[in-house]
């Protein structure tokens, strides 16, 4: 199951830094995406995107995870080469990651 | 002192929509319109329009805005707060008196300037300290610190103000506060610091206003803009979204909400993706008014499109400010060309590879994009599907914008002397502004209140 089924995200941008949100649709499945959506995890799916290091921070009062990955915009929106220099559509790739239900 | 106060969002940025301002302006009930137009590289591009004409640099759009707006918020007593601004609010601000006298409206505008350090860098250059561990900032200034454009590739430096001008502003008589850099939050903030007389060290009430001020400050993005998925978060009417407005209460508790009849959708979903938003440490979301804690924050779905939110804390204020600076980041040179049908992919790689060949000596980081496969999340999750068409995107950076040329040249080359069936070539030349960030000492920066 790809995460897309049972969360949303949305991607901002600080300098080079990428920062996706991951709330799931559904406030129970929160303990769930806690267990199943480890740093290492994320950190393995996103290594084509991702460089740096990976911070999630918990958020249990509004049942959301936020994942801050550093070195990941190829350099930061004025100078990078990508067309989407901001990684705006960047929350998409992390709901492509599968996880076993 | 007021226990309520209803401040709305009509724009999220310099390019946003014009008639959502205009709904809330007319329809709102509100108190007070934020326009928040001022992204991070916006004050560097506006800082180049002055270089060129000292009777412009403030915001683009701002003519039109003001043109719709000013007999609205004329007629039901709404002040307007926006960094319009932009790298010249004083004569952002006459524009606005002229526009009023034209209309035949009597209106005072007060402008909050203090953000460019573009003459203080220099002597500063010593006291600066890194932000992001950007030790190229630091050098950026220390070797070029003058602004002087022949002489340095620096355009602009502007620290991110807090609320100090635009609560000395709203003292005064003014219907209209335009400012340059101030911290996107704070323009929220000062009106309800204002309003509910709260002590600008009280900072839970600051870090739970900051809180509501981030939520709005993207307009249409907490009211289902940049959420709907057709499929999993489907929403209605996006061609007439509503921005949202808050209901604020003295204990800086709020109702996000929209106007009646608008498109879009105000939900916990919306709200969530909104709260975490360029979010780089929840516990400390460093404004110049507040280290805010989000992880504190608590919401409630109360009514149809209305959003409670309450909890938001905080701690002391920074001791820094953060300073954006723009320079001359060279000339991009980018390159595109399609390719459709039988073997389109495999057609598309043969044409990356030539140019690459051709090009790869002179632009060691030349970048191959395929798009439609793996140019937007920079790989495909080997998922490897064949894609009935692709276009190809070659990019690199040059010194000049010459040499920057020579890529969409070399791709529209490729129509007598590459792959079969390659059309649709188009070639830019962009002039990149860069944006490096520092920080200063935030005594250094003083705010200052001009009434026109």
């Amino acid at each position: 199951m790809k995460l897309y089924h049972i969360a949303h995200s949305r991607a901002g941008d600080k300098g080079n830094i990428s920062t996706l949100s991951l709330i799931p649709y559904d406030a129970k499945d929160y303990e769930f995406l806690c267990q199943k959506v480890t740093v290492e995890r994320v950190k393995e799916h996103l290594k084509e995107i991702v460089f740096g290091e990976i911070i999630r921070y918990e958020m249990p009062h509004i049942s959301s995870l936020l994942f801050v990955c550093q070195d990941a915009l190829l350099t930061g929106v004025t100078t990078s080469l990508a067309i989407d220099t901001h990684g705006k559509a960047l929350s998409y790739a992390l709901l492509e990651m599968e996880i076993e239900p | 002192m007021k226990n309520q106060i209803r401040i709305g969002c009509g724009a999220g940025f310099s390019g946003d929509r014009l008639e959502p301002a205009m709904i809330l302006a007319e329809q709102g009930n509100l108190d007070y319109l934020v326009l928040e137009c001022l992204a991070e590289r916006t004050i560097a591009l506006a800082q180049k329009r002055k270089l060129a004409d000292p009777a412009k640099g403030y915001d683009p759009l701002l003519e039109r805005r003001i043109e719709g707006l000013l007999p609205l918020l004329v007629k039901n007593n709404v002040r307007l707060i926006t960094n319009m601004g932009a790298a010249n609010p004083m004569e952002g601000a006459k524009k606005i008196i002229e526009i009023a006298n034209k209309q035949g409206i009597l209106i005072k505008v007060a402008a909050v300037i203090g953000d460019e350090l573009s003459d203080e860098l220099k002597e500063m250059s010593d006291e600066i300290s890194k932000f992001n561990n950007e030790d190229f900032a630091i050098n950026l200034i220390k070797n070029h610190s003058s602004l002087n454009p022949l002489f340095s590739p620096l355009i602009s430096a502007n620290a991110y103000m807090g609320v100090e001008g635009i609560l000395e502003a709203l003292q005064s008589e003014a219907n209209i506060i335009i400012t340059g850099r101030v911290a996107d939050p704070s323009l929220f903030l000062a009106p309800m610091i204002h309003e509910f007389g709260w002590a600008t060290d009280d900072y839970n009430l600051l870090g739970q206003g900051t809180v509501v001020g981030h939520l709005l400050e993207c307009a249409g993005q907490v009211t289902g803009g940049y959420f709907a998925d057709p499929i999993t978060k489907p929403v209605t009417n996006m061609d007439t979204l509503g921005h949202p407005f808050a209901d604020i209460f003295s204990d800086g508790s709020a109702i996000i909400s929209k106007v009646e009849g608008t498109g879009g959708v105000v939900n916990l979903a919306t709200v969530k993706e909104q709260l975490l938003y360029e979010v780089v440490n929840p516990f400390a979301y460093l404004t110049p008014d507040v280290s805010a804690n989000f992880t504190t924050v608590h919401l409630e779905q109360i009514a149809e499109n209305q959003v409670k939110v309450w909890g938001g804390t905080g701690h002391e204020k920074p001791s820094t400010l953060k300073v954006s600076v723009g320079f001359q980041a060279g000339f991009l040179g980018e390159g595109e060309i399609s390719y459709a049908g039988q073997n389109a992919l495999a057609r598309a790689r043969l044409a990356g590879d030539t140019l690459e060949k051709r090009l790869k000596a002179d632009f060691p980081d030349l970048r191959t994009d395929y798009v439609g496969v793996s140019a937007i999340h920079r790989t495909d999750f080997a998922h490897q599907i064949e894609p009935y068409e692709v276009r190809l995107r070659v990019a690199a950076n040059a010194d000049t914008a010459q040499k920057a040329a020579l890529i969409g040249e070399e791709v529209e080359a490729l129509y007598t002397n590459g792959p079969a069936g390659g059309g649709g070539a188009r070639k830019y030349v962009t002039e990149l502004v860069g944006i490096v960030s520092v920080l200063v000492d935030r005594n250094k920066v003083i705010p200052e209140v001009i009434i026109f």
